[in-house]
């Protein structure tokens, strides 16, 4: 009820991973930007409960550091936190090289998990607000990809995963800022796959539907709303599966289908 | 941009009463802050999980921020078992994470299902208050967010007329954004307890009087049911912690025990599931299948939250829920204010499904603290018509026998009752004029009961 996630998972993996320790072999580290709230910070948990080290990155230190704590102490695993803006598009690359260092040889993969909804009214009107979505969803995540696409490369291997959404499979009149960002990064994910495909690297597209994070919390009622540590289980298990692209929970591809049937023109006269 | 809220329809344990709340949800230390600052809503009551039972964590028509998401371990030390956390973690939690490391709660509720912020907000006590009194002599210290926006470091020595105004406070000195705790070391999940049978209300608190201090814990299960004769016949639970060497072979793990099976009542049971006739009958059984038994190895989920293995227990008393009614009465006057009230109750013929009779040690220092030198009774009363009235007439009984009732479960004790049930009440009222002048803290229960006008 409280802790819904996986509990510490089979114990030979724990076994494995402590023996690991002693033997001075490194425990995967996974890298997670944008783990302060919401599916970033339940995807934390989820890879700590499956005994990985942690490097987390965000813009608060401070609760980056509260949730580092927290998770060393539940699941005994060495976190670390660095401060990473998506949106310093200048500061972009010396921050995540900092990420990248500090998880060391050990750095399997990494869970793009940066979004903003915004406020679609105000976008209309207040360019700021539309350049905000637009760059924190689909210029600050596609840059930051950029970075750390060209270290897997180097070395040949990991995963990259990025948290796209179902709004980026259709424009609607309610969030299209969000949506076409959303769409941006799926293509640009698309296309990473293909090129890291030859070297060994792992893209996995995700496109969450509606989760109960602050994205939500508060809206009018929303059908089919999923909790964060649901959607963090299933990614958990697409990155580990292999996946290219998975609708979490599952049934946003099915749904997703029947949407992206309407023809334009019937689409376009309806209020969503 | 203004933090969110979602307007709720939310209950404490008891599901009554039901009020229309409008609840914030922060995910940072720093949104708890921006909500108090947003100047969305009157006041503002904290919430953790919700098990109070009536409306402590209920602020109707203004705002309740749920500290579900500020559940963060923020430091431990194995040496010393102190424990960092913020208020949202769940004892549940901590017994989840520590006690396979060998530490186990100070003090615990009947239920591991409530936050840390809740605990210390009720001082909440435990089988083992005669001993070790309530939870706030384990909290080191916390610091509190107070309305003027101030993070205050508070313990017995620092601030310590805001330390004991906030034990037991109901959330209205502050939000309480972390608190260190002091664990206890333990050897096992285990408790050796002994089993007895005492044919009625004497027997059974003379055996606790002369012998409640051999045992960590001491709990009984009281017929409320049983009159003449019989009236209050218990079976007392009391129980040491197991140390691992006197562990039987059996059991493999000696700080990990078998978990419970957990069921949960998915539906509303009818509201007359437990009448008078239900009850007497589950009653008779109880009492006849115990015995009277020394050392009974029993797990500490089975020993300390029995209801716990049953999600969601509150709905067998169906929609119109029920109240849980906590008293405490000195020891001077104990025996006979029980009497008094039990014989009160079974002539009322509303069953109470459990009743649950233990001795308090020395009151604390907190100003609105519950437990006093004496016994307390808790009852479970379903809602039914004619409810509200007859608890007023015990809450007269109560007052006349020198006693109070406990906050964490009250839902319809008026003010002039509670004032003279707690004479610290002046006292908690200047330092919370003090801290919150604009009563930016405030709940259902915080005017029902005029704490805060």
């Amino acid at each position: 009820m409280f802790d819904s996630r996986f509990p510490i998972g089979p114990i030979h993996n724990l076994q494995s991973a402590i023996v690991n320790r002693q033997g001075g072999v490194a425990v995967p580290t996974v890298l997670i930007l944008g783990a302060n709230a919401g599916i970033g910070r339940a995807l934390a948990g989820e890879f700590a409960s499956h005994q990985h080290d942690l490097m987390l990155a965000g813009r608060d230190m401070e609760e980056l550091q509260a949730l580092a704590s927290d998770l060393n102490l539940r699941h005994h695993v060495s976190v670390r936190a660095e401060r990473v803006d998506v949106l310093n598009f200048d500061a972009l690359e010396s921050s995540l090289a900092a990420c990248i260092a500090g998880a060391g040889d050990s750095l399997v993969g990494v869970v793009l998990c940066t979004g903003y909804l915004g406020d679609a009214e105000t976008a209309r009107r207040d360019l700021n607000e539309a350049r905000r979505i637009l760059d924190t969803n689909f210029t600050g995540s596609a840059l930051a990809l950029n970075v750390l696409a060209n270290h897997f490369e180097r070395k040949g291997k990991g995963f990259i995963c990025a948290l796209s959404s179902v709004a980026g499979d259709r424009g609607r009149q309610s969030n299209y800022l969000y949506g076409s960002a959303k769409g941006g990064l799926t293509t640009y994910l698309q296309g990473l796959r293909n090129r890291l495909y030859h070297c060994g690297v792992h893209v996995i597209t995700v496109k969450p539907g509606f989760v109960d994070t602050r994205m939500v919390f508060g809206k009018a009622k929303l059908p089919l709303v999923a909790t964060p540590e649901a959607v963090a289980r299933q990614i958990y298990l697409a990155v580990k599966s292999r996946k290219n692209v998975v609708y979490v929970p599952w049934f946003w591809r099915v749904i997703m289908s029947v949407v992206g049937l309407i023809p334009e023109g019937l689409f376009k006269r309806l209020r969503m | 941009m203004k933090p969110a809220f979602a307007t709720k329809q939310l209950s404490g344990w008891g599901r009554y009463p039901v009020e229309s709340c409008h609840l914030f949800r922060p995910e940072k230390r720093s949104g708890v802050a921006a909500t108090l600052a947003s100047g969305l809503q009157p006041s503002y009551i904290s919430r953790g999980l919700g098990r109070s039972y009536g409306d402590a964590a209920l602020n109707q028509n203004a705002g309740v921020i749920w500290h579900i998401l500020l559940n963060r371990f923020l430091s431990f030390d194995s040496a010393s078992g102190v424990l960092e956390c913020e208020s949202g973690v769940s004892l549940a939690e901590i017994i989840q994470y520590f006690l396979p490391r060998g530490w186990f709660l100070p003090v615990t509720p009947g239920t591991k299902f409530v936050s840390v912020g809740g605990a210390i907000a009720a001082d909440i006590h435990g089988k083992n208050h005669h001993q070790d009194g309530s939870l706030s002599n384990f909290v080191l210290d916390f610091r509190l967010l107070v309305p003027t926006g101030e993070v205050l470091l508070c313990s017995p020595s620092l601030n310590p007329e805001i330390f004991w105004a906030t034990v037991g406070g109901m959330g209205l000195t502050g939000v309480l954004l972390s608190t260190r705790l002091q664990l206890r070391r333990v050897d096992s999940a285990y408790v050796f307890v002994d089993f007895h049978k005492a044919s009625n209300l004497d027997d059974a608190l003379a055996t606790m009087e002369a012998s409640d201090d051999r045992y960590d814990y001491s709990v009984a299960w009281i017929d409320g049911l049983a009159t003449g004769k019989t009236m209050g016949r218990s079976v007392l639970m009391r129980g040491n912690h197991a140390a691992a060497a006197e562990l039987p072979a059996r059991v493999r793990h000696a700080l990990a025990a078998p978990t419970v099976p957990q069921w949960n009542l998915f539906v509303d049971f009818p509201s007359w599931t437990l009448n008078r006739l239900t009850v007497k009958a589950f009653n008779t059984a109880y009492y006849a299948v115990h015995r009277t038994v020394p050392r009974q190895l029993v797990s500490f989920e089975k020993f300390f939250y029995p209801l716990d293995a049953i999600d969601q227990w509150n709905r067998m008393y169906g929609k119109r829920g029920f109240v849980q009614y906590q008293i405490a009465l000195p020891q001077a006057s104990g025996r006979s204010g029980l009497r008094a009230i039990l014989d009160r109750l079974a002539r009322s013929g509303r069953a109470s499904f459990l009743a649950v009779l233990k001795r308090f040690g020395d009151a604390g220092p907190g100003l609105l603290s519950f437990p006093l030198r004496g016994y307390t009774l808790a009852l479970d009363i379903p809602a039914a018509r004619g409810l509200v009235p007859f608890l007023h007439e015990l809450d007269r009984m109560t007052l006349d026998f020198g006693g109070r009732i406990y906050l964490a479960k009250d839902a319809v004790l008026r003010a002039g009752d509670f004032a003279a049930m707690y004479p610290k009440l002046e006292d908690f009222r200047a330092i919370k004029r003090k801290l919150d002048p604009q009563r930016l803290l405030s709940s259902s229960l915080a005017r029902r009961l005029g704490i805060v006008d």
